[in-house]
């Protein structure tokens, strides 16, 4: 750390936009892997709010039976659009800020492998957000085929218009997946390729083994989401008949395109999710990871099963019995590698000195949605019960649950873990607990009465619904807006703090692993030195050393 | 581990068992009546299942939840807990456990939907080919149900955006309600004229897309007499949320009655909620959303029902 004083004499010496003090940073092409980490984070949170706004409207419609708050054209779009942002403009992004963030960090590299290619990757998402919000203002407005965008409600044009919704929405998702493809060349070369001596797979943080398993999921699966976008763009603007029906096309054969990459998609969320986990559980609870090695192959595992399931989202299309059942078994064996994490950070925060900080908080809190959102995906893999809940409500809480009792408490749990390190500022635990409750009594009040209403047969996506639904679905809203409010604390702690919070120190957390023996924030290339690693991580209680130190002893001292 | 810890850990254990099966006998109730011999068997799978979810659910949280109430650190208690790195024993044990309970789990559903034999999507495989009729044949799943071997002449549902419509060949009868006699095997032949639709009946347990230029066999058994909700579940578009009818299940002369009955009345325009809300907004002028794929006309059928349940009160207007 003898360099500090020296590397700020050099910042300061050159106010620059793309300086490492200049906020004007974050508004240009920088290509500093950490400048375009925040970049993502907070460019998906505000489109995070947005889709939240969505469901907001969505609730308010159906706190009532009736369709009698906004025209069913709406209120189908809203869904639509909805599900996009929410997946491809928040999910999807935070986590590859956060990796972006972290990966070079945590594998003692000083950037990304194609640091240009980074930029170009985050550039085209705010493309994609302004091309999907714009087909607002489109005659006949936005795409309202739902997400998953089947035909041949996908291709029913009421307009007539060759630019549509629709073709808006394709437009984008097509982008946004060639986005992802190059972040995914980035993340696999860097891993492959960046580590600092000594860093050996079994030396690399779960996290980055997590990393690593979902995005060679976006390398094999998004091929043939983007063919199938492609086919469904051709059929609508060129009236070729992939899908057609009438023209002798297969609108079941886009199911499959569709859910070849979008259940492992999932698991592209999931699987970053499981690595803050694997991060935040044995800081706050002062003890390894426990299993560490066979936690970081099951992601693998996870990666693997995950490109044969896909079948299970089409149990009720027309898929024959031998099918369903291949694709039953195939489903219920990713509860194993999944289920073997599960104990693990239990294990791992079991006889531990724990610390309810508001990151814990948030992974404990995210571990218990997941169990329950993992023991209803079992029972949504069995298909005599999947024949009755999929497309109700039901299979709504279920993925609610994962991705917003898990995956955003996750990101969370994250953004608070990593808020010292990212901005070099404390941030205010009260506001983060408060942050906490508001979020995790919302999910509880917003998330689990969907699953009572799809047992009673509420179909998903409607706008109105029989009276019968209704208890159900006031709760719900209520949870909805709920959920809404909690993002009130999280904004005022996150803006407040950044501009005058305390200083943090290098290591707030006493944790262990590389991003955290340099300052806070880092400095430009992270490492003056790239640091040998001799240890595994998570030496918790070991009293050993993570890296080489032949050049100052203090580097040891976290240990 | 001594004595005490296995007492302890046992207690625990019952505990949970017999909370968890409290939880798997309350399962039946989050449903629907069960009106259908496929639903007795697909609430039995699911009350099993909640049993074992309820089980691995409060032994995880149960385990968490103690951690967090009785092992923290002291507030300037700055040690860490024990290097436990991994305990070989114990991870091989929770990788078996898993992969035994999803086998058992995998091969107790595939027996329940061996005797459902609901056979829907045969057709897609093997189209326009005229099939055996196996199922007909697969074991009654109710030994006390007076279920006949042979199902009824299939009886043909005509979705399209956004009605139902039901032709009995037989009698030529069309209605909008889906009339059914009671324990008897009944044989569907579903198609779409336009989208995918999802022919779904709660009650029933029952689910299955209707996929357009393909007729998909469908079989089931009515056990219970009464009234039911028949709704679209895919997704088809503007007005999808009110493509509901009722399903109407009698006693077979109660049944026989209602088709000598519908024969004989001459084809009415029925009610289409779908229909009457988009004429509604052409009518009115009223302020509307974004311009929708117009609804099918009303259909014309013998039996036009008593209205689908109006989803806005609009019963009076039909």
């Amino acid at each position: 750390m003898t360099n500090i004083p020296i590397e700020s004499i050099g910042v300061v010496a050159q106010p620059r936009p793309g300086a490492p003090d200049n906020w004007r940073r974050f508004f240009s092409f920088s290509t500093d892997h950490k400048v375009i980490g925040i970049q993502y984070i907070v460019t998906s949170f505000i489109f995070f709010l947005i889709g939240g706004l969505f469901a907001m409207i969505m609730r308010g419609e159906l706190i009532t039976p009736d369709a009698d708050l906004i025209d069913r054209t709406i209120y189908n779009a809203l869904f639509t659009m909805h599900g996009s942002v929410m997946l491809f403009l928040w999910t999807f992004p935070v986590l590859v800020g956060l990796g972006n963030y972290l990966v070079p960090l945590m594998i003692g590299a000083r950037d990304m492998a194609f640091p240009r290619l980074n930029a170009a990757a985050f550039w085209m998402v705010p493309v994609v957000g302004i091309l999907m919000l714009s087909s607002f203002l489109v005659p006949g407005g936005p795409s309202q085929s739902g997400w998953w965008a089947y035909p041949p409600v996908s291709l029913q044009n009421p307009t007539g218009n060759l630019i549509n919704g629709q073709v808006l929405w394709l437009l984008a998702v097509a982008i946004s997946g060639v986005s992802s493809i190059m972040g995914a060349v980035n993340f696999v070369t860097t891993i492959a390729k960046m580590r600092a001596p000594g860093m050996t797979l079994f030396r690399m943080p779960v996290f980055v083994w997590t990393v690593l398993a979902a995005q060679l999921i976006q390398l094999y699966g998004l091929p043939a989401l983007t063919a199938g976008a492609v086919m469904l763009l051709f059929d609508i603007t060129l009236g070729t008949s992939f899908f057609n029906p009438d023209k002798g096309g297969n609108p079941v054969l886009y199911q499959h395109f569709f859910w070849f990459y979008s259940h492992p998609a999932v698991y592209v969320m999931v699987l970053p999710v499981f690595g803050i986990f694997s991060e935040i559980f044995p800081v706050y609870a002062r003890k390894p990871l426990f299993g560490y090695r066979v936690v970081s192959v099951s992601a693998i595992v996870i990666t693997i099963v995950s490109g044969v399931v896909w079948v299970h989202h089409m149990y009720a299309s027309g898929t024959p019995g031998w099918m369903r059942m291949l694709f039953m078994f195939t489903t219920m064996c990713v509860a194993v590698p999944t289920g073997v994490k599960v104990f693990a950070w239990v294990a791992t925060i079991w006889g531990g000195k724990l610390r309810l900080d508001t990151p814990m908080l948030f992974a404990l809190g995210g571990l218990i949605n997941f169990v329950f959102s993992g023991i209803t995906g079992v029972m949504l893999a069995s298909v005599p019960v999947d024949i009755h809940v999929n497309n109700t409500y039901f299979v709504v809480g279920h993925f609610h649950y994962v991705i917003y009792g898990a995956i955003v408490f996750g990101i969370y749990a994250a953004i608070y873990h990593w808020f010292p390190k990212m901005t070099g500022r404390m941030y205010y635990e009260g506001l983060g607990k408060l942050h906490f409750w508001l979020t995790f009594i919302g999910t509880q009040l917003n998330f689990l009465p969907m699953h009572p209403a799809g047992l009673m047969g509420m179909p998903r996506r409607v706008a109105s619904y029989d009276p019968e639904f209704a208890f159900w679905n006031v709760l719900a809203s209520l949870g909805g807006f709920l959920l809404g409010m909690s993002t009130l604390p999280f904004i005022l702690n996150m803006v407040s703090s950044w501009i005058q919070g305390k200083p943090a120190p290098a290591n707030p957390w006493r944790a262990i692993g590389l991003e955290w023996l340099v300052s806070s924030p880092p400095p430009v290339e992270n490492f003056e030195e790239i640091p040998v690693v001799i240890a595994e991580p998570y030496g918790y209680g070991k009293n050993e050393p993570l890296i080489e130190t032949k050049h100052s002893e203090e580097l040891a001292e976290p240990a | 581990m001594n004595i005490r810890t296995v007492l302890t850990l046992a207690a625990a254990a019952l505990l949970l068992a017999v909370i968890s099966f409290w939880m798997g006998q309350q399962a039946y109730s989050w449903f629907p009546p069960q009106a259908s011999a496929e639903s007795k068997l697909v609430d039995d799978l699911f009350s099993f299942l909640v049993t074992l979810g309820s089980f691995i659910f409060l032994g995880v949280t149960g385990t968490i939840l103690y951690s967090v109430l009785f092992q923290r650190a002291g507030k300037y208690d700055f040690s860490d807990g024990p290097p436990i790195e991994g305990n070989i024993t114990l991870e091989v044990v929770w990788t078996a456990v898993p992969l035994v309970l999803v086998i058992w789990i995998a091969a107790y559903s595939y027996q329940i939907y061996d005797q459902m034999a609901v056979r829907g999507p045969m057709e897609l495989v093997h189209l326009h080919l005229p099939m055996g009729m196996e199922s007909a044949y697969a074991a009654p799943t109710e030994p006390d149900s007076a279920a006949v071997a042979d199902p009824l002449e299939a009886i043909e549902v005509h979705a399209k955006q956004w009605s139902w419509v039901f032709r009995y060949p037989e009698q030529d009868v069309t209605s909008t309600e889906l009339h059914l006699p009671v324990d008897r095997r009944v044989r569907l032949m579903l198609e779409s004229e336009d989208v995918i639709h999802g022919f779904y009946i709660p009650a029933f347990r029952l689910k299955q897309d209707v996929i357009p230029n393909h007729v998909i066999d469908f079989e089931f058994t009515p056990i219970r007499t009464g009234k039911y909700r028949l709704r679209d579940s895919l997704y088809s578009g503007t007005y999808f949320a009110a493509m509901q009818t009722d399903v109407v299940v009698q006693s077979p002369e109660d049944y026989r009655q209602w088709l000598a009955d519908a024969a004989a009345q001459t084809p009415t325009v029925a009610y289409n909620q779908a229909a009457f809300e988009y004429q509604r907004i052409i009518d009115k002028a009223l302020i509307r959303g974004w311009k929708s794929i117009p609804p099918a006309p009303a259909p014309v059928v013998n039996y036009p029902g008593i209205g689908s349940r109006a989803d806005e009160g609009l019963d009076s207007e039909k």
